[in-house]
């Protein structure tokens, strides 16, 4: 074949760019990451500084003018804090709080999964039995508990989201390193003794994570829809550094209204990150998938 | 069949003994059981003698005995902030939950089944591939927005429905449910439709591609050599084929439905249990939280055993042995 | 005796985005009332594509682009799709190969053999039933009351043939076409199954096209051959005559590759190459890269030529 002279990565992008629907997915979402990162350089108006914030132009319009002159594009919330910059911190946070949370469940779920496919026996056994039952229960239910539980804050919610989360990566890393075990080049690993931890991590590693870079990018989508469902519940993040999904909630109290906008705009960008990430997801899938087979 | 049943009645059983552990070591072992079972504003006197009365001070297994005895008998504590036993509350507001689930399920079942056909069928058309990029949609957006978005235009820019409240009930056999007086039904609509739509991606999805499997198959091909009306190949031998996992999905996403409920209950103002949970945890109500989760628990579990009875039924492969089906 | 099908230079074409597949392409040849034709060749010759062509079964992208299949005098492919699916069934059966595939796994035996007569006859149920049962002692299931209530999982695959021909015979067709149906099996059930076929058509008049890769099953079984390569049938005739004087350079090489006793010790013959894609024969003979006998001449497709009366050969330099 022709493809086979190109490098792997570059004929991974080929069939990436294939689907315009996961190119403009890619492109939504490198904005919206540059958004985040950037965020204190671009925005308006720093929303967590208190000075800043004027209660008397509260609640104004989008493209209302303040009393300060200011124009705000996007309108204010009921303390005054500039929507724009408001939505620009609270990517920043949601983006965060599911990028950390998903990397830390994913070294958690991998080790364990790892470990259930190498050892087999009652060790599998006791970490499929845990991950089959946790699975069957919503993520939702089993991070409201928790946070009822543990209490409130964003180190909670963080523990919350890598305790709903590991499963996931448990499950899926099992699986394909089960795959990977049957292998001949395991079998030659082993003859050669090298030792179980470098057969472990040098060698089944790598050839699990085609499947769980797909999986990480879904989970990380879920994680940030998670996050401001909890922080809408009013069980999330504090109020003086609101994610997206507090902001939202912030906003539904003045709903009834008819002042939308303190809602409306922070959960567009939370669907528009999240179709991002889903259409990023979809395409890796494909284009990863095919590999797996081989 | 028979020995089936009764394998599958002591696995559940036996989940559930595990599920009352995992809930008595969260809520007696990690925490402090006193923080979470006695009145904050309690004093010293009132929690020592607290400690003893709740058998605090005993070893952990005859604690948990004691635990487990409470909840046969029903007796999980007393809500604080009502005063009354907190899993005759729970009980009290879950057939509003249930109605709202079941109404979801009825939407997404009724909607989707049907649609997921029409886009496995012709998977090139336009109206097949706008049904699959609004399940795409459905699937990304977050239910407490959509919740949002739904009161925003038919309740504030339209004015057609009511954005909270079950409206009126009508009592049916000593429940009161709302879908049976034009007032209930006008205010079950949106949250029901709201819960429903995450599943109904799912639905549109799953019967898609199990359509568009079953269409390669040999049986179909087989059928339509036979002569049979498009109508029945595709309402008999396709449908019945996908209908067997779509009922395992159906079956085990009515738990996510009344874990979801949580969610639109709160949007909505829908007085059911999920509501109770998140007041309840707002409140610091930690006698109904542990109820609360013994009954969802016990939902999921019987939940989880139906399914598997009527997977069964479905699937003469599985009723009628062979054992394939079997397993752990 | 009157021809009970003919196929008259049919075409069947996909029309892929690679370009279009022509995987019938002029095909033409007739079956009289109880009489069995041999339909030979290998995977991707277009043999079972003609056969779903005569069931009017050619999914999109591909459809019947020329030609005639005449039916008991009428010409089918210029009915309305509802009235070729009445035919279907009814007066054209089809077996599939793998027993184990057609019968939908999730209905019961009676449901699927009921819904095959009530589907062209408006009969009771209860006639039907009786129909049913009939059928499958014609077929030689024992204890069809039982069966008949049973579930495909339940029998062999042996079995599921013989419930997939009983379904075939149940409106007693005019013609059957069968799609490899032993392949799948046992050689000995395969054996009783040939056998049986054999005897149900020449009793019921039925005509049977048999659609085999395998010469050795048509030599014992069939009337007539028609041996296909790349979608056109390059030579057919009386069977005994193909097999014993093969004019095709294919059909010569198909022989020489079947093992016999008689050359016991000698290696196998292979035809080298490789069946080519349909895609990429361009215009002459679709024989001619595997051929020992290519000249200049087969580079413009050979039309089909008549040596012997009642044989035809589609070759420039028959061999005989």
């Amino acid at each position: 074949m022709s493809a086979a002279a190109e490098s792997p990565l570059k004929q991974l992008w080929g069939e990436f760019a294939a689907s315009k629907l996961a190119l403009v997915g890619l492109a939504l979402l490198v904005s919206v990451v540059m958004i985040a990162v950037f965020a204190p350089l671009i925005s308006p108006q720093n929303p967590y500084d208190l000075a800043q914030l004027d209660v008397m132009s509260g609640k104004l319009a989008p493209g209302e003018q303040a009393m300060s002159g200011k124009t705000h594009l996007l309108g204010t919330d009921d303390q005054g804090r500039d929507m724009l910059s408001g939505i620009f911190y609270g990517l920043r946070i949601s983006l965060g709080v599911g990028v950390v949370s998903t990397v830390i469940a994913l070294v958690i779920g991998l080790f364990f999964g790892l470990i259930a496919a190498y050892f087999g026996g009652w060790v599998d056994t006791l970490i499929m039995r845990i991950v089959d039952i946790q699975l069957s229960f919503p993520a939702i239910l089993i991070a409201l508990i928790l946070l009822a539980l543990l209490g409130q804050g964003a180190d909670k919610i963080v523990i919350a989201l890598i305790t709903v989360q590991w499963a996931y990566y448990a499950r899926t890393v099992r699986a394909s390193a089960l795959v990977e075990k049957q292998k001949e080049y395991i079998e030659a690993a082993q003859v050669l003794a090298l030792s179980k931890a470098r057969i472990l991590f040098r060698h089944m590693l790598p050839n699990c994570l085609p499947p769980l870079i797909v999986v990480a990018t879904v989970q990380v989508a879920h994680a940030i829809s998670l996050e401001a469902t909890l922080s809408f519940l009013g069980l999330g993040l504090p109020i003086t550094e609101p994610s997206l999904g507090l902001l939202i909630s912030n906003g539904f109290t003045y709903l009834m209204s008819g002042k939308y906008w303190i809602s409306f705009y922070p959960g567009l960008a939370l669907l528009i990150t999240i179709v991002a990430i889903n259409l990023v997801a979809d395409q890796l899938r494909d284009v990863l998938n095919p590999r797996l087979k081989k | 069949m028979l020995a089936y049943t009764i394998r599958r009645l002591f696995q559940s059983g036996f989940v559930l003994v595990v599920m009352s552990l995992l809930v008595f070591a969260g809520v007696y072992a990690i925490g402090n059981p006193i923080e979470l079972l006695v009145n904050p504003q309690a004093d010293e006197v009132e929690k020592l003698r607290a400690t003893v009365a709740l058998g605090l001070d005993k070893p952990l297994y005859e604690q948990y005995i004691v635990f487990l005895k409470g909840a046969v008998t029903g007796d999980l504590g007393k809500s604080f902030v009502f005063g009354t036993p907190a899993l005759t509350l729970i009980l009290s507001k879950l057939p509003a939950t249930l109605e709202l689930a079941f109404c979801a399920l009825f939407i997404a079942v009724c909607l989707g089944i049907p649609l997921g056909l029409y886009a496995g069928l012709k998977p090139d058309g336009v109206i097949g591939r706008s049904i699959m990029a609004g399940s795409i949609v459905g699937f990304s957006l977050p239910t407490f927005w959509v919740g949002l978005v739904l009161i925003m235009f038919f309740s504030v820019h339209l004015g057609w429905l009511p954005s909270n409240g079950r409206g009126e009930t009508v009592s049916v056999l000593g429940l009161q449910v709302s879908f049976l007086t034009w007032d209930g039904l006008t205010h079950l609509f949106m949250p029901a439709f709201n819960l429903a739509l995450l599943k109904l991606s799912l639905l549109i999805r799953l019967t898609r591609a199990g359509t568009r499997e079953a269409l390669l198959q040999d049986y179909v091909k087989f059928a339509r050599a036979k002569g049979l009306p498009a109508g029945r190949v595709i309402g008999v031998h396709v449908l019945k084929n996908i209908m067997i996992p779509i009922v395992t999905v159906i079956g085990l996403e009515f738990g996510g439905l009344i874990a979801f409920s949580i969610i639109t209950e709160t949007i909505f103002a829908w007085p059911g249990s999920g509501k109770l949970l998140i007041d309840s945890i707002n409140q610091l109500d930690r006698p109904v939280i542990v109820s609360y989760l013994m009954v969802i628990v016990f939902v999921f579990i019987v939940i989880n055993f139906v399914v598997d009875m009527v997977y069964s039924v479905l699937d003469p492969r599985v009723r009628l042995g062979g054992g394939a089906g079997g397993g752990h | 005796m009157s021809a009970v099908l003919t196929v008259d230079n049919l075409r069947t074409h996909f029309f892929t985005k690679a370009g279009v597949v022509k995987a019938v392409d002029d095909v033409s040849f007739s079956i009289e009332r109880g009489k069995i034709l041999g339909l030979v060749g290998e995977s991707g010759s277009g043999k079972s594509m003609t056969g779903y062509s005569i069931m009017g079964l050619i999914d999109a992208p591909g459809r019947i682009v020329e030609g005639r299949i005449v039916l008991n005098g009428q010409d089918i492919t210029s009915l309305p799709m509802d009235q070729w699916r009445k035919l279907r069934g009814n007066r054209v059966a089809m077996i599939f190969q793998d027993p184990m595939m057609t019968l939908n796994p999730v209905l019961r035996i009676d449901t699927q053999m009921i819904e095959a007569v009530l589907a062209h006859h408006d009969i009771s149920k209860a006639a039907a039933r009786d129909r049913c049962r009939a059928a499958l002692v014609q077929v030689g299931i024992p204890s069809p009351d039982e069966r008949l209530a049973s579930y495909p999982h339940q029998f062999s695959g042996g079995m599921r043939q013989r419930v997939a021909i009983a379904i075939a015979l149940l409106n007693k067709p005019d013609v059957i076409i069968a799609d490899e149906p032993t392949t799948a099996l046992d050689v000995t059930i395969q054996g009783q199954i040939l056998f049986e076929m054999q005897k149900l058509c020449r009793e019921s008049g039925t005509a049977l096209i048999w659609i085999t890769h395998d010469l050795s099953v048509v030599a014992g079984l069939a009337d007539e051959v028609a041996v296909m390569y790349a979608g056109k049938i390059v030579e057919n005739g009386h069977v005994s005559a193909v097999l014993d004087k093969p004019l095709h350079p294919y059909t010569k090489g198909l022989l020489e590759s079947v093992p016999s006793r008689n050359v016991k010790g000698t290696p196998l013959k292979q035809i080298p190459g490789m069946t080519p894609s349909l895609l990429s024969i361009g215009n002459g003979c679709a024989f001619r890269e595997r051929c020992g006998y290519r000249s200049g001449e087969c580079e413009v497709a050979p039309p089909i030529s008549h040596p012997y009366p009642d044989r035809g050969v589609r070759c420039v330099h028959p061999q005989a």
